[in-house]
């Protein structure tokens, strides 16, 4: 009994041991990240549907303008666990982009409205595109920029938002900008947000933060489309194999108390 | 269709599970011979017990593996399409691709819709009414793939002013049906409808 | 083993075991002598045997859907998580399954060593358990290549690259290995082929561990040998197929936990960035297994030194029985040994946490000190320790009572 309650606890600390030392061992430059309550954090984390909604709208207004999310599809804005527009909406938002098809019959390329089948367009053809029109920087495709960054959604929360003048001395290129976040505080992208910049659809007032805020959760949305499935179904295995596990022990002590009275 | 996979997958691990544990089984009847078998019903209850509730889990986990073979969503997002049909003039097909096979879209000549109604349905292998087949006269929309072995018919060619395949010799008429050759049946017409007068939906 | 000869109850049975014995073999399974007194430690092997299959299967039913060429590897690993039902599940669980199995693994090696497993006369199984290790590290390692994100890229030509470093031929393997001038695509669609088909050479060498595990029986916590079959053992089924299930239950609730609520927690960001050969990421790491013999490749100044030190960590284990001297099998009875045991846990994780870390500064200093004590161990310590030590009186039998409580007489629990 002793013996298993020792594993159990040696058990109980490896997870901890992992987790922890995973999280700093992966540190490169321990800044300190501005850190908001997100609804999709934790074991029992959902998005909110009405966030990712205006997040699509911030994407769609400032963001896309410089950045592909060229694996999302029109029609995963109506899929279960995202933004869950109409169906009907993501397709007249699907219709309401042009997109390059073919070749035809005469061997020409050819554009034609949106599908909702259809990976949402791309501002520029190519990355040597994108980095022509924008002083020699890539804009990352975001996809899955928010797992690709530690801690993702705090990280672009934090930069959205961490735009700044340098401190005393500090040197600056042409086309540079400061930024508290970013690691070396060199940032090539300009602060796009402001206060008032667009009118949300559903009326909410259009703060910095608030913009930084639904565009972070859409974001982590579109990396991981799949986050409210994933925690809804591992609880129920998880509280299922600890079930079912209660009942092999039991089954284990009854076996072996044979064993006991021999 | 996913009901009837579900209720294949837990059959089979229900069974996989079944042997397995009716070895286990077998071998406490063994270490049993030599006991007092007390508390049998109560122990017989919890071995039944565990036994239920991992079928289940065995069954919820093999699931996933057999269901990601099914089509996944972006092949499901293709699998209705829009065609726009206010270019096509009288007499013409096009052709469009739908799940993977040719989808014939003929404009069909009064001639050739006259053609189809008169034929006498005993002279068809496959007997069907022009009528039955098409939703308006004008437009015939058909899978073109020959119901013989998969090839695709060329169309405006044969005797029956419809559709000829190539492989085996089979004929069909300005309806699509056979009437000629070793396929058995018409070419099928999918599921199909008008949008508006310029755009039909397949699928 | 001493078992009489099985005769299958049905005349069919008969006929096809005469023929081909199956039926002998499951019952000898069945029935296999273990001992009473294995406690939980033991169940890694069982747990082991689930991960080995269960990545079998996923990675099968991943292949269905993953694309093996450069310009589409990191888009079909996407599609798998987006549109493929149940995707993100077969592919997190692969992921993870991987850490999972090498978390096994290394509780497996680490009884081992406890409880002298690698022993007379199992040295065989523990040699073969070795090339089981290396064959799973080669086979992790070019599965990470696979997603070919920047650390799939990177990793990989840091881990060919050391190749180079052998005298004469290192230049031509290291070709040989790319297919190229550099890490590309040929490397990539090699690396598909062989992480395919690594796995079932393990299931073979898996097969062999076993069987000659077979022919001694288990050793135990006490480490004295027992006769197999006697009152000391159980047969296998049901009761050690039933505690093995059990523990893996737990494992499999560990694993849960991961997959579903933190399945990026022990890969790096980096990874969700798609391969760039023009830029190179600020620290190449690899997975945390791997970590303990980075920090050993980058202890040593020298590139091939710490090429050939590297390999030398690993092999050196190959030759435990025989740098072991103790007479006595378990550290259960070994005080002094039971000590060292701890520190070089204690070392492992060092050298691992050190391999995360930029080699420079305390840290390097810590990973040659940890690195040292690693050979120490095996070179001085254990060797030493075998003659030196006074061990504690072994009992008699593990069924019958002790009289001093102090040796610790570990049952079923």
């Amino acid at each position: 009994m002793l013996k298993k309650l020792k594993i159990i606890i040696k058990i109980l600390f490896i997870y901890p041991i992992i987790i922890v030392s995973a999280n700093n061992s992966m540190a490169t430059e321990g800044l300190d990240l501005l850190k908001n309550k997100w609804s999709f954090e934790g074991l029992f984390g959902t998005f909110n549907r009405a966030s990712l909604r205006r997040g699509y709208q911030v994407y769609n207004e400032v963001c896309s303008g410089c950045h592909s999310i060229k694996l999302l599809s029109y029609r995963n804005l109506s899929e279960k666990g995202g933004p869950e527009f109409s169906r009907e909406d993501s397709k007249n938002i699907a219709t309401s982009f042009e997109v390059i098809d073919g070749p035809n019959s005469e061997g020409e390329m050819f554009a034609r409205p949106g599908r909702l089948s259809d990976k949402f367009v791309k501002p520029y053809p190519n990355v040597q595109a994108a980095e022509a029109a924008n002083g020699g920087a890539y804009p990352p495709d975001m996809s899955v920029l928010a797992k690709a960054r530690k801690d993702g959604a705090n990280y672009i929360y934090s930069i959205l938002l961490g735009y700044e003048d340098p401190p005393e001395g500090f040197e600056l290129d042409e086309g540079v900008y400061y930024n508290k976040y970013m690691p070396g505080h060199n940032i090539k992208m300009p602060n796009v947000l402001f206060d008032g910049l667009l009118d949300y659809a559903d009326g909410t007032e259009a703060t910095t933060q608030q913009m930084a805020k639904d565009i972070t959760a859409f974001l982590t949305w579109a990396s991981e489309p799949s986050l409210e499935a994933r925690h809804k179904i591992g609880f129920k295995v998880i509280l299922y194999l600890i079930i079912l596990a209660f009942v092999v022990h039991l089954s284990l002590k009854r076996l072996w108390s044979r064993i006991e009275s021999k | 269709m996913s009901t009837s996979y579900t209720i294949l997958v837990m059959i089979i691990a229900l069974l996989i599970l079944f042997l397995y544990l009716s070895w286990v089984f077998v071998s406490i009847k063994v270490a049993n011979k030599e006991q007092n078998e007390e508390n049998t019903e109560r122990r017989y209850f919890l071995f039944t017990a565990s036994y239920a509730l991992g079928a289940v889990a065995v069954g919820a986990a093999a699931w996933p593996l057999i269901d990601q073979m099914n089509p996944d969503a972006s092949v499901k997002a293709l699998a209705t399409i829009e065609v726009d049909i206010s270019n096509i003039s009288s007499g013409k097909t096009i052709t469009v691709l739908w799940r993977g096979k040719p989808i014939f879209i003929r404009r069909r000549t009064q001639q050739e819709i006259s053609k189809a109604q008169n034929v006498n349905l005993n002279e068809l292998k496959d007997p069907q009414k022009d009528e039955d087949r098409v939703k308006k006269s004008e437009w015939l929309v058909m899978t073109g793939v020959c119901t013989h072995l998969g090839c695709v018919p060329l169309g405006d060619k044969g005797d029956f002013g419809g559709w000829f395949c190539p492989c085996h010799g089979s004929h069909y008429d300005t309806s699509g049906r056979i009437r000629k050759g070793p396929a058995p049946t018409n070419l099928e017409i999918p599921k199909y409808e008008f949008v508006d007068s310029n755009i039909i939906k397949i699928g | 083993m001493s078992e009489e000869k099985y005769i299958p109850k049905s005349k069919l049975g008969q006929w096809f075991d005469s023929r081909l014995p199956l039926l002998s073999l499951a019952h000898h399974l069945r029935d296999y002598p273990t001992p009473k007194n294995l406690n939980y430690w033991w169940t890694f092997g069982a747990i082991l045997t689930f991960c080995l299959i269960a990545q079998i299967i996923t990675g099968i039913v991943l292949a269905m859907h993953y694309v093996a060429h450069a310009d589409l590897a990191f888009e079909s690993v996407e599609h798998i998580m987006r549109d493929v039902n149940y995707g993100w599940l077969i592919r997190y669980f692969h992921a993870n399954g991987s850490s999972m199995f090498f978390l096994a693994v290394y509780v497996h090696i680490f009884r081992g060593l406890y409880y002298g497993s690698y022993k007379s006369p199992r040295e065989i199984i523990w040699i073969i358990g070795m090339l089981i290790y290396i064959l799973m590290m080669a086979t992790a390692f070019m599965g990470y290549v696979l997603p070919w994100g920047q650390m799939s890229f990177w990793a990989a030509t840091v881990i060919t690259n050391l190749f180079s470093a052998i005298p004469i031929v290192g230049d031509s393997i290291v070709g040989w290995l790319w297919g190229g001038y550099a890490v590309g695509n040929p490397t990539l669609t090699r690396f598909y082929s062989l992480h395919y088909l690594l796995p079932f050479l393990i299931f073979a060498l898996v097969v062999l561990h076993i069987w000659a595990l077979h022919i001694p029986g288990n050793t135990n916590p006490v480490g004295i040998d027992i006769k197999q079959p006697s009152k000391d053992t159980v047969p296998f089924s049901p009761y050690v197929a039933v505690k093995d299930l059990y523990a893996l239950i737990i494992f499999l609730i560990i694993t849960a936990g991961f997959v579903f609520f933190a399945p990026n927690i022990l890969s790096h960001p980096d990874n969700y960035i798609k391969a760039n050969q023009m830029v190179t990421p600020t620290h190449i790491v690899p997975e945390w297994y791997l970590l303990p013999f980075y920090a050993i490749l980058r202890a040593v100044p020298d590139k091939l030194g710490g090429v050939v030190v590297m390999f030398a960590s690993l092999f050196i284990l190959m030759f435990l029985p025989w740098l072991d001297t103790s007479k006595v099998r378990s550290a259960v009875f070994r005080p002094l040994y039971k000590v060292f045991f701890w520190v070089l846990v204690v070392d492992v994780i060092v050298l691992g946490y050190m391999g995360a870390k930029p080699p420079e500064g305390l840290y390097l200093l810590i990973g040659r000190a940890a690195t040292i004590y690693y050979f120490a161990h095996f070179i001085l310590v254990m060797p030493i320790l075998g003659f030196k030590e006074k061990t504690t009186p072994l009992p008699i039998s593990i069924s019958d009572p002790v009289l001093d409580s102090d040796t610790k007489i570990t049952n079923h629990r």
